[in-house]
């Protein structure tokens, strides 16, 4: 068996992480890998797509409901899906409660002491939370875990925006530890130049864009079926893009630590391809009532 | 050892800050001074209330251990629930000896544990149920309590838990006073803070509670005291001396007291403050809101007693300056015989101290009916206002140490030889093994009362008894003493 290969995938909120990151696992799952997935959301909505469930029960909630995480067996918390996709999902609060982040963090904890990570398997993705709000949310990239990032985004600004704050976040981990930047898969909005924005912005912070997945409704049919495209057209095109995306993921070598770019930068960047205006200062802090009376 | 002169404390100072790295010799540096009686704000001498640099060993403790562990804890009939982990709570309880009447775990709770005992779930999903939850059990379990305060542990803060309106909550459910105290240990740079939010809660939660109720029947000569933790006993044998002069106490806070008189507190028409720094927003907020005066006063030995007796019987009339009088007249043949026994003993001897909250300049006076003179002190946790209150307490040139390091502490020690030393339990044992007496001023070592007239008995018996222990004499190797050839015949017996 190759070496188990731990992937983190970041990004924006409602950027598509998890639809990506399904319909990727099914598609190194039809490739013959062994692949489990790791929520690290408290939504818990990271394995539907594999079990065809509304929400796993969480490693969380179960041992809430145990009194503790130690009372709690691996079976309890472990489902088998779609191809034999391993799922769980760390849970947590309902939002304005608690602490998810340390919920992140002890599942993680469970995972490993429970020997979650067996010699079977050739992939763990991590699904991680929009935003690294706290050092609980970075426990996938932390020594041992994620040594892979990919960050999902697409075209458009604040997108592009979260890609590079957490390009900043890896570098911490990255400078001591092995964790690294493998690359952006761009998730198409359909904005214009799209693919050559993404690949511009790839290429400043010094990795690749290592897929384009194009938009296309299937996807949102699938999801209404709790499937991903795979299962659920395994013949249509845009499957054949996850496919292409899984393939070039187990293909990669290209692990680097980034080198995110200044604010400033990032808006030439965005200037160049027309996504923003050139800044006028101006109108800056102006309401619309005070730009009428100017006028 | 003859007294130091100015110059030659300040060389000391030098010499002690020599070992630093520049930056922490520049933080330190601010915060140890040579006293100067000459000066009216200690500010211009020395920086206090700050952080501490890491690696120095600081005395200091956190905000949970200001609130829960000084203003809070001893209020008796209430039960103040440790929220979050179980270590803070187990590991303070039952450790600072404010004496209670009462039996405790029916009407009285000072010395149990109550905390909510965090577990992994309750952090990820918060302890507002379990909280809610508890006080529903104590209700149950302990329906004599008057009242609960919630006293916030350092994960409260971080996992944002709405303290407040669990409480409110439970104040509806049980019909008595539940008190949310955010003194997170993490906020601030020591207790201080602590004592402040503590106050705080007070003021918000509970002294308004009888605001508009006129039915307590008051009296011209109500008073309360204010910040006396009645360690040992120390309010009780402080008390009594008002009320002979015929005041009467309404509230004591917060050693043996309960909240109905934090509650009456406002109807009283004078706050006598012990300890000011952890009580002085409290009395500050009363002067403001409902017009009652308040005054610092001291009973430690008999010369400040009976300077603070004449200076709140001041305040009142004849009666009670009359009264105040007949209180020294009474005792004046007791503390004599406790001076007479105990001074040609202790005259001349000079002490270090290194204390909490008011001890660092208020037993001064005691030392000094005594005989004794106190030749270096300082605050584990003071603001300038107090040093403002010592610079004329202490005499010229002697030592002010605020935040004292343990390297500095004992270098100091070293250097000025003191008969006695006056800190805490994490000290004691370091100047004991280097040969010199010491009493730990926190908890009177297990001693006490110390305040007021038979305080000062017990104050004079044990610091007499410490320094003058025989134990002293044997503390030198017999094989490093000049004189070996009397231990080896002693061994050869």
């Amino acid at each position: 068996m190759a070496r188990l290969r731990q992937c983190a995938i970041y990004g924006k909120g409602g950027i598509g992480k998890s639809t990506t990151t399904q319909n990727l696992v099914s598609a190194l799952a039809e490739l013959g890998n062994k692949v489990m997935i790791v929520g690290c959301d408290p939504k818990a909505d990271s394995t539907r797509l594999i079990l065809h469930a509304k929400a796993q029960t969480t490693i969380m909630s179960l041992a809430a409901e145990a009194g503790s995480v130690e009372d709690l067996e691996l079976e309890d918390v472990l489902k088998v899906g779609y191809r034999d996709i391993k799922c769980v999902e760390s849970g947590g609060p309902e939002p304005g409660v608690g602490c998810a982040g340390r919920g992140v963090i002890t599942a993680i904890n469970f995972l490993e002491e429970e020997g979650a990570y067996d010699d079977e398997l050739d992939f763990v993705f991590y699904d991680v939370l929009g935003d690294v709000v706290c050092g609980g949310f970075a426990m996938p990239i932390r020594e041992n875990k994620a040594q892979e990032i990919y960050i999902v985004c697409s075209g458009e600004m604040m997108a592009m925006y979260a890609a590079n704050n957490i390009a900043k976040g890896i570098v911490k981990y990255a400078n001591s530890g092995s964790v690294r930047l493998a690359g952006l898969i761009c998730n198409s909005r359909e904005t214009a130049r799209e693919d050559e924005l993404i690949s511009a912005l790839a290429a400043k912070i010094g990795t690749t864009m290592i897929h384009f997945v194009p938009r296309d409704n299937v996807v949102q049919r699938a999801e209404i079926r709790r499937m991903t495209v795979i299962e659920y057209e395994p013949g249509h095109k845009q499957a054949q893009e996850y496919r292409d995306l899984a393939m070039k993921i187990r293909d990669n070598k290209n692990f680097i630590i980034p080198t995110p770019i200044t604010m400033d930068e990032l808006e030439e960047l965005m200037m160049e391809f027309g996504i923003i205006d050139q800044e006028d200062e101006s109108i800056i802090g102006k309401t619309a009532a005070a730009e009428a009376a100017a006028a | 050892m003859a007294a130091l002169t100015k110059e030659e404390t300040e060389a000391l100072i030098q010499e002690v800050l020599e070992i630093y790295p520049e930056q922490a010799r520049k933080d330190r540096a601010k915060h140890l001074a040579v006293n100067d009686q000459s000066l009216e704000k200690s500010n211009k001498c020395i920086t206090s209330n700050r952080k501490s640099l890491p690696g120095t060993m600081t005395i200091r403790g956190c905000a949970y251990a200001g609130s829960k562990g000084v203003v809070w804890g001893p209020i008796k009939d209430m039960i103040h629930i440790s929220h979050g982990p179980v270590g803070c709570g187990q590991y303070s309880r039952a450790g600072r000896r404010n004496y209670y009447v009462g039996t405790t775990g029916v009407n009285a709770f000072g010395t149990r544990n109550f905390t909510s005992d965090f577990q992994e779930k309750d952090i990820v999903f918060g302890g507002d149920k379990k909280l809610a939850k508890i006080m529903t059990e104590i209700e149950a379990l302990f329906p004599l309590h008057k009242g609960i305060s919630i006293q916030s542990e350092c994960p409260i803060g971080l996992i944002g838990d709405d303290i407040e309106a669990v409480a409110k909550k439970a104040n509806k459910e049980i019909g008595k006073p539940v008190v949310p105290v955010r003194c997170e240990g993490f906020r601030g740079v020591s207790q201080s803070l602590g004592h402040h939010i503590a106050n705080d809660a007070i003021r918000d939660w509970v002294l308004e509670n009888r605001d508009g109720d006129d039915s307590f029947p008051t009296t011209p000569y109500d008073v309360a005291v204010i910040g006396d933790y009645n360690i040992g006993g120390d309010a009780w044998a402080s008390r009594t001396l008002l009320e002979e002069m015929g005041l009467r106490v309404v509230a004591q806070w917060s050693g043996d007291g309960t909240i109905a008189e934090m509650e009456k507190t406002p109807k009283v028409k004078l706050n006598l403050i012990h300890c000011y720094r952890s009580m002085n927003y409290i009395a500050r907020h009363m002067e403001e809101k409902y017009k009652i005066p308040w005054i610092e006063y001291n009973f430690f030995g008999p010369t400040k007693i009976a300077e603070s007796l004449r200076k709140i019987a001041a305040l009142f009339d004849e009666t009670i300056q009359a009264g105040a009088e007949r209180v020294i007249a009474k005792y004046q043949a007791e503390y004599e015989a406790v001076i007479a026994k105990y001074k040609p003993r202790l005259q001349g001897k000079r002490v270090m101290l290194y204390v909490g909250g008011l001890r660092p300049r208020h037993v001064i006076g005691a030392y000094e009916d005594l005989g004794m003179e106190v030749v270096g002190t300082g605050y584990e946790f003071g603001h300038n206002d107090d040093y403002d209150r010592t610079i004329k307490e202490m005499g010229n040139a002697t030592l002010i140490y605020d935040d004292v390091t343990g390297y500095e502490f004992e270098e100091f020690v070293k250097r000025v030889k003191p008969d006695l030393i006056g800190s805490g339990i994490k000290e004691k044992y370091i100047f004991q093994k280097m040969g010199i007496p010491f009493r730990q001023m926190h908890s009177w070592d297990y001693s006490g009362p110390y305040h007021g007239y038979d305080g000062f008995a017990i104050f004079a018996r044990d610091m007499d008894m410490t320094l003058n222990n025989p134990c002293w004499k044997q503390v030198n190797v017999p094989w490093k003493t000049a004189d070996s050839s009397k231990v080896a015949v002693a061994a050869g017996a």
